[in-house]
């Protein structure tokens, strides 16, 4: 991947709006356009997905699943508040939206404000623990901000535990989301009226973290992830602006909060471990945190591999560690900037050119994680699984861990993989820099 | 007198342990200018392995290979890992590192299985070192404390004392000039990573027969050298010193101390439950509760008081 893999989000540059190019023509200025139509339509496909995915996945857990990707798109676009949009690494966001769960999850039991508006708690709750804590936690920036957030998470999931009245031990707190009656035939007893209450609140905190990103406090944070001593310098506090966004985060964070709290009927400390926030660091960084659309992606793909997956694995961890390593290593802009640069490839019609050598480099990564996961899953069973005898289910077939066959196919599939990838590469690498060269000579040519 | 005097061995065993965590963290963040999120890990996977070679070929073999082969990985790690996404800024790097660190517990679960493994003692550490009124230090304690200070005074020599020393701190802190004078220096961060983890390898190798060698191992660890790195003050070795035996004591005190602040209100002459509020919950805890948070605490308010550390000197 090349170093333009690397996504900014919107970083409006005013020098390069009106340049004068040799020819003596001026450039187009930028115009301002009432109505954008692409993002209109952007945003209507996503409120009909919302609308329609329960309709489509409505077998088995699909609903649940599909209530858990809401609340998580939700947090991870709170948590993208921070890492994408200002550059700031924190360890320690689950305990904004941990912290918003336990007060929804005290405000049901009180039964006195009804459901549909019991996220506005936990958003409120968590605001409140935003402007607490980030008063401490965004004295400082980069790596220590990040040190600090992972000490403030061990601090509040021990002390979760030593206050069992309030947090309920071991064991968490457990609500019932039915008490307000029938308001318009919704109780909220179906899960399906929970995921619409989900999925309306994920649109609407959408829509409102959308537009806060063109508001000059979402322009600013921008700056002072690329530049802070540049935005000090133009009279800005940064430390003000940090703490600003930290606790705006923090509400969405605790709105997410509110809405798991709704959706599971129980929270617990593990709600505000460092698990929980590793976990959405995780997803979200896979979603890609260059883009504003990444959180919802890497919600989407996180609760598959942390919900769907363990279904059909014992290493499921190791597998989502895996592929959350290759993407930092490989892709450091995410899964989102994969797909941007595809769409970019095919909008300038040059997607034909590539498509072979991606094919090819496709086969060869696909063979090589077949055999890797066959690998995985035959050394899993041999130290976790082995009372149950040698043999295992993979794929359908019997397998016998005990037997040499398996092993060397697994070994062979994966030398394969890496001699295809040695091999598909730089074919790959070449018909990838000839259409961006052709796409960098368009825009020249077409501005 | 005895709980005083015991206590403070154990806190200074537990700190000179952290001690040689930290000390590599230190040395990596100061090379890097990024914490190394798989540092507990390499510790862990020093117990591991170490527990590996002793089962076949006995713990003095152990002590010495463990180290060395967590170290290759280290430098491995740097090499193919980090060192291509350097170009890419700091945050990266670090969620790098952190990815690693998922990955190494769930390898260890792999290989190793998910429970705790138990480690047979050699012999020659087995059993009382001394025997003081009526609690006795064990040997290992001792052989423990020996270790990390000889490690230290190694560590130490090795760096002011000799020309590889010289070369390092050079390249540490002007790695342009080093690099004019015709020294490898992107080598030489290989190579004190590697440095650093075979340190944390060496720690593991002890830390994991006095404390539980399990997958967990690290996580445990991990918070509290981070903790220990930003109170002795980032990139402050001799910081990072003080802020471990500092942590070590404390923790180590804290939990054999089972009083309250509602016990010091009633030595205060104020009993419990007369009056409203003397029965709340935070007057029910006792200090041994709150061993776990001490370290945190500490943090935070070093953060506010002091931001850069005991001895740090950048903030």
């Amino acid at each position: 991947m090349n170093p333009q893999a690397i996504p900014t989000t919107s970083r409006v540059n005013p020098m390069t709006t009106t340049p004068i190019k040799p020819g003596g023509r001026p450039a187009k200025a930028l115009a301002y356009t009432p109505l954008n139509l692409g993002r209109w339509l952007l945003w209507s496909a996503y409120a009909l997905v919302l609308l329609a995915a329960p309709l489509v996945f409505s077998k088995g857990s699909g609903l649940t699943m599909l209530s858990q990707m809401g609340t998580v798109m939700l947090f991870g676009l709170s948590y993208n508040m921070l890492l994408g949009q200002g550059g700031m690494l924190s360890f320690g966001h689950a305990v904004y939206a941990g912290l918003g769960a336990f007060f929804a999850a005290h405000a049901m039991n009180q039964a006195s404000i009804p459901v549909t508006l019991i996220p506005l708690v936990g958003g409120v709750a968590g605001m409140g623990f935003g402007v607490l804590f980030g008063y401490v936690t965004t004295r400082k920036a980069g790596t220590t901000f990040a040190m600090i957030t992972l000490g403030l998470v061990e601090l509040v999931f021990a002390s979760a535990l030593m206050f069992p009245g309030f947090f309920g031990g071991e064991g968490g707190i457990t609500t019932n989301r039915v008490y307000g009656g029938q308001v318009f035939g919704i109780s909220y007893g179906p899960q399906l009226q929970v995921y619409y209450l989900i999925a309306a609140w994920l649109f609407v905190c959408s829509a409102a973290a959308y537009a806060y990103t063109h508001t000059p406090l979402g322009r600013i944070i921008n700056a002072v992830r690329d530049n802070p001593e540049r935005v000090e310098f133009i009279g800005y506090d940064t430390r003000w602006v940090r703490y600003l966004v930290l606790v705006l985060s923090s509400f969405f964070a605790g709105v997410s909060g509110g809405l798991s709290a709704i959706n599971f009927e129980i929270v617990s400390a593990e709600n505000v471990s460092a698990a929980r926030s590793g976990a959405i660091l995780l997803f979200t960084f896979i979603g890609g945190i260059g883009f504003f659309f990444g959180p919802l992606l890497g919600g989407v793909v996180g609760i598959l591999f942390s919900v769907l997956l363990p279904d059909y694995t014992a290493a499921w961890q190791l597998y989502l560690g895996l592929f959350f390593v290759v993407l930092v290593r490989f892709a450091p802009g995410g899964l989102g900037s994969l797909l941007m640069l595809l769409l970019r490839t095919a909008k300038f019609g040059q997607f034909g050119s590539i498509a072979a050598p991606l094919a090819r480099l496709s086969l060869a990564v696909l063979v090589g994680v077949a055999g890797l996961v066959l690998a995985i899953e035959m050394t899993y069973h041999l130290t976790q699984d082995a009372v149950n005898g040698p043999e295992k289910s993979l794929f359908g077939v019997l397998v016998d861990t005990h037997a040499a066959g398996p092993w060397l196919l697994a070994g062979a599939l994966l030398g394969a993989g890496m001699v295809g990838w040695r091999l598909a590469r730089p074919g790959f690498a070449q018909a990838w820099d000839a259409a961006g060269a052709v796409i960098a000579d368009m825009i020249r040519r077409n501005a | 007198m005895e709980f005083t005097l015991f206590t403070l061995l154990n806190g200074i065993s537990y700190g000179l342990l952290l001690f040689m965590l930290s000390s590599g963290l230190t040395l990596i963040f100061s090379m890097m200018g990024v914490l190394n999120f798989a540092h507990a890990s390499f510790y862990m996977l020093g117990a591991y392995i170490a527990y590996t070679i002793a089962s076949r070929i006995g713990f003095w073999p152990a002590l010495v290979l463990a180290p060395l082969a967590v170290g290759m990985l280290g430098a491995l790690v740097e090499r193919y890992g980090l060192r291509p996404l350097h170009k890419y800024g700091h945050i990266p790097e670090l969620l790098f590192t952190f990815g690693l660190s998922y990955l190494a517990v769930e390898l260890v679960q792999l290989v190793w299985g998910r429970t705790a493994l138990r480690y047979p003692l050699p012999a020659a550490l087995d059993g009382p070192l001394f025997t003081l009124f009526s609690t006795s230090f064990p040997k290992y304690r001792a052989f423990m404390m020996a270790v990390a200070l000889a490690m230290l005074g190694g560590t130490w020599l090795l760096l002011t004392r000799t020309r590889i020393g010289l070369v390092i701190q050079a390249a540490l802190t002007h790695p342009e000039a080093a690099e004019a004078l015709g020294h490898n220096v992107p080598r030489i961060f290989m190579w004190v990573f590697g440095g650093g983890s075979a340190l944390a390898g060496l720690a593991g190798v002890i830390g994991g027969q006095v404390f539980v060698t399990e997958p967990a191992m690290a996580a445990t660890v991990g918070s509290i050298i981070f903790v220990v790195v930003v109170v002795g003050g980032m990139g402050s070795l001799a910081g990072a010193f003080i802020a471990s035996l500092l942590i070590g004591v404390m923790q180590t005190a804290a939990v054999a101390l089972d009083h309250t602040l509602g016990g010091l209100l009633a030595v205060l002459g104020m009993p419990p439950g007369q009056g409203p509020g003397l029965s709340h919950p935070l007057l029910t805890i006792t200090i041994a509760q709150t061993a776990a948070i001490l370290p945190y605490v500490l943090l935070v308010l070093m953060l506010i008081f002091r931001p850069r550390g005991l001895l740090g000197t950048r903030e």
